[in-house]
């Protein structure tokens, strides 16, 4: 590191002395017509963190499962410390002592930590001499690197930030060198984030080399030594972090110049409620509490903004309120309509009063990936007359509706009979966004507007949001991203196990705060 | 892995991969009457005449036909629904005693153009009965309708085989059948309606049902990709979450597809009991049903392979009858082998050929440039 000289932009960094942790050369992969990694020169300092940003689509995912042995490149090399490597599968990867923490853990939910890390690295066909060995490494890795996990815990029933720390244990137990880490902070709250940081220094420290894949560019300043910018398939900068900034960094990966966003906030506290909830509360199938006593409202022209780490009760919420699911107990009066156990409203009848949903999981619930565009545009409205003729489904009428929405929304391409899944995070999410705001709501229930979303998408719907707002819709927004909660909300509630742990507005709300409600951590920390 | 994600044009998918999954299949066939020392080349011969080569096996051939589309289109519909009906053989059994009962009380009392609606609408009544249950157990008390269907099937078999032995067993009879019902309910043989017009052809047990058979088809194109309903039925299939987000019931929509699905299942009566045998015996299903799951897949699910799978399979049943005939060293136990490899190659190893033809086909597309989404 220290024999680096720092090289004018847009120009691979010079090999060190010590040999390169991993070097790739030209690494080219198709799938179909999608040219998702093209030429791809990197070169990674050993004992560093080199960050790889770029929007969705960009091919990092697709870069790093090269890595990893899940897809062959088409062409190119890749040199694992100076030699060449074929990786053709992830067995070949971890002997070259890469290890992965993806995105989406790897675990058996009902294995303890300890048989986590085991699997697939077992010494014998009776595990008692590999767990005793085992046990001793792990400790002495957790040590270490300051990554103390309860060993004999079930997988499943530990936080996210200690399941990851398992993924990471596994790796390491199995002498990874280079550790790939794919948007690791997107489940945790800020401080765990912290602490993940902190474990990456330490290894780091210890010579280990770290890859970073995120969209966060506010992390990629905070922890990495060089950044590498992807946009469509190819690299398009590396540089120190030192001699960049996110805005600089924003621009690459658009490949134009962004322009911060900030909106009004307002406040008419004489305004009517468009949501009033009094004491909700919701079990899942499983008995568990998911909403636990939980009283606010939302008044029309007014973004009410819920955060927290995923999976802290907002889903549940957002899918009481439009009526998929019914509410355990305690009641809500939305639109002017009152919601009870007793007297629930469909998802049919919600959407007729003027309550509009835009689902978190869009591939799930908000539209059908195998359906054309123009199918997906009419999901949850294919009853309606205009749609129909007769017993028919009118196509034409449903096709030049989709082509509407599309203009309406840069939807991109602007092509109905594409299938759903063809189309961009983004740009099905506009579909989405167009479906719902059609139909001018009431109220509006948002769930991660931007979840998956590229940076010019953003943009736009989030200006679409704010201007359903000023229509005077009363705007329910359910977000992990807590810039986005903080862009948009004109209040925010935080969520924590299903409780509201704190409200803040939104004109004075700032980060430390929020991040230690997320974390339920407001007393501990005063 | 890689070449899942790829998508080839419609060509190679619905037509050149299906097409090569016959070849190689009828490739090993031909090995195995190799082996037992017959001319691979001759036999496909005897089969091709036995299944096209005159008007009586044209006639058998299409017979056959008819019932695998029936149940084709059993499985398919519900396939759309990620139903998985295996009871096919059951439903159309039950759809037989439908049309038994009708017919015992009715044949005597009403005209043909009366008979053959209610027949008809008696099987498909039967079967969607008989596919309600099993529906209703998933939808309600969430019994896995595989399994449900498997059991139907064994218990449909034995409830006929007591109604045909102890209560509509004709009086006097030693075999347990039902006794012959009036011509008047008969299915218009193929041959009658054709020699109505002047067109003379032997005599085969092909009737009305064919015609009926491809107005399923169409009937059930429509319902599936033109109407609302088939657009609840398929999103139900794609996603239940994005179901329930849209207003539909997907219990509901377990309940009406297991409805059609039997209904459609039950018509195999029509052609077997109205058409051909005019009275219910032991076993007319001869496992029609099980080869419906077979034709739906080689069909991918769409009335149009349907009718294209069908129809191989009906030229296999009449070929194949002709085959064993012809060639005494190849024995019927030979022809279902050669049936299941066809099964197995355009089934169970349909995507074998895909990961090779997604190189040669990028192989030979021209590099395009980074698409614009991804």
């Amino acid at each position: 590191m220290q024999s680096q000289k720092t090289q004018g932009e847009d120009r691979p960094l010079p090999p060190a002395n010590d040999q390169l942790a991993i070097e790739l050369r030209k690494i080219c992969k198709r799938f179909g017509q999608v040219q998702a990694n093209r030429n791809i020169d990197l070169q990674v300092q050993p004992g560093t963190i080199h960050g790889i940003v770029g929007e969705n689509g960009a091919g990092k995912s697709t870069l790093m499962s090269i890595l990893y042995g899940f897809y062959q490149a088409d062409s190119g090399e890749i040199l694992i410390n100076g030699k060449p490597a074929k990786i053709k599968s992830s067995r070949d990867a971890i002997d070259s002592g890469i290890g992965m923490v993806h995105q989406h853990f790897m675990l058996v939910e009902t294995f303890t930590v300890l048989e986590n890390v085991l699997l697939g690295a077992e010494q014998s066909a009776m595990l008692d001499k590999s767990e005793r060995n085992a046990r001793d490494v792990l400790e002495h890795l957790s040590e270490e690197y300051q990554l103390s996990v309860p060993l004999d815990a079930i997988t499943g029933e530990l936080p996210v930030g200690q399941q990851q720390r398992t993924e990471i244990l596994k790796a390491l137990y199995r002498n990874a060198e280079i550790l790939i880490l794919d948007e690791p902070t997107g489940v945790l709250t800020p401080q765990e984030a912290d602490q993940l940081f902190r474990v990456l220094q330490a290894l780091k420290d210890r010579g280990v080399t770290i890859i970073l894949i995120t969209h966060k560019l506010r992390e990629i300043m905070d922890i990495t030594d060089n950044v590498s910018v992807l946009r469509l398939g190819e690299i398009v900068s590396t540089q120190r972090t030192a001699d960049t900034s996110t805005a600089a960094l924003a621009e690459l990966m658009v490949g134009r110049k962004l322009e911060t966003q900030s909106f009004e906030k307002v406040d008419n506290p004489d305004a009517e409620n468009g949501i009033e909830v009094h004491n909700l509360t919701v079990k899942d199938d499983r008995g568990l509490t998911r909403i636990d006593n939980i009283s606010f409202n939302v008044k029309r022209g007014e973004i009410v903004g819920i955060a927290g780490v995923a999976g802290n009760g907002q889903s549940t919420l957002l899918e009481v309120l439009a009526g998929i699911q019914s509410p355990g107990s305690g009641e809500f009066v939305i639109n002017g309509h009152n919601v009870t156990p007793d007297t629930t409203i469909s998802p049919k009848e919600m959407r007729e009063i003027g309550v509009q949903h835009v689902p978190e999981d869009r591939l799930r619930l908000g539209l059908i990936k195998s359906f054309s565009a123009a199918e997906s545009s009419v999901l949850g409205y294919q009853n309606r007359k205009k749609f129909n003729w007769r017993m028919f489904l009118n196509i034409r009428s449903i096709r030049a509706a989709c082509k509407k929405l599309m203009q309406a929304f840069d939807v991109r391409p602007p092509d109905p009979k594409l299938k759903s899944s063809s189309f961009s995070g983004g740009n099905q999410q506009k579909l989405i966004l167009a479906r719902e705001l059609e139909q001018s709501p009431s109220v509006l229930l948002v769930g991660q507007p931007t979840r998956g979303v590229d940076i010019g998408a953003i943009e736009l719907i989030h200006q679409k949001i704010i201007e359903i707002r000023d229509a005077n819709c009363a705007v329910l927004l359910v977000s992990v991203e807590l810039d986005e909660i903080m862009t948009l909300s004109d209040r925010i509630l935080v969520m924590f196990e299903g409780r509201i742990v704190g409200t803040m507005n939104g004109s004075d709300a700032d980060k430390t705060t929020l991040g230690l409600m997320m974390a339920n951590a407001m007393d501990n920390a005063a | 892995m890689s070449t899942s994600n790829v998508e080839l044009p419609a060509w190679i998918e619905v037509i050149l991969i299906p097409v090569l999954n016959i070849c190689l299949a009828l490739f090993f066939a031909g090995l195995i009457i190799f082996a037992i020392g017959e001319s691979p080349l001759e036999a496909v011969g005897i089969m091709l005449n036995g299944a096209f080569g005159y008007d009586e096996g044209v006639g058998y051939t299409l017979y056959y036909t008819t019932n695998f589309i029936f149940t084709g289109l059993a499985v398919a519909i519900a396939f759309h629904a990620r139903l998985f009906n295996i009871g096919g053989e059951g439903q159309a059994y039950i759809g037989g005693l439908g049309v038994g009962l009708a017919f015992l009380l009715l044949d005597g009392y009403l005209p043909t153009v009366l008979l053959l609606p209610i027949g008809i609408i008696a099987a498909a009544l039967f079967g969607a009965a008989w596919a309600f249950i099993p529906a209703w157990l998933q939808a309600y008390r969430g019994s896995h309708i595989v399994i449900t269907t498997i059991m139907f099937n064994f218990i449909a078999s034995a409830v006929m085989v007591y109604l045909l032995v102890n209560v509509l067993i004709k009086p006097g009879s030693m075999s347990p059948e039902t006794r012959e019902f009036s011509q008047s309910s008969w299915m218009p043989f193929m041959h009658e309606m054709l020699a109505v017009v002047g067109i003379d052809v032997t005599r085969t047990p092909l009737n009305l049902s064919f015609i009926l058979a491809l107005v399923c088809c169409l009937l059930v194109w429509i319902y599936i990709w033109k109407t609302r309903w088939g657009y609840a039925l398929r999103t139900a299939g794609q996603s239940e979450a994005a179901a329930v987000y849209a207003g539909i019931k997907p219990k509901r929509i377990i309940i009406i597809t297991m409805c059609i699905s039997g209904a459609l299942a039950g018509m195999v009566a029509v052609n077997e009991v109205m058409g051909v045998h005019h009275r219910v015996i032991l076993n007319f299903t001869a496992g029609y049903g099980f080869t419906g799951i077979a034709v739906a897949l080689m069909g991918r699910n769409h009335p149009v392979g349907i009718i294209l799978a069908s129809l191989l399979f009906g030229v296999l049943y009449q070929g194949g009858a002709e085959l064993a005939f012809e060639m005494p060293k190849i024995t019927r136990e030979m022809v279902v082998a050669i049936q299941g490899l066809i099964i197995l190659f355009s089934g169970a190893l349909a995507l074998m050929l895909r990961p090779a033809m997604v190189k040669i086909w990028l192989a030979i597309m021209p590099a395009r440039a980074v698409a614009q989404h991804g």
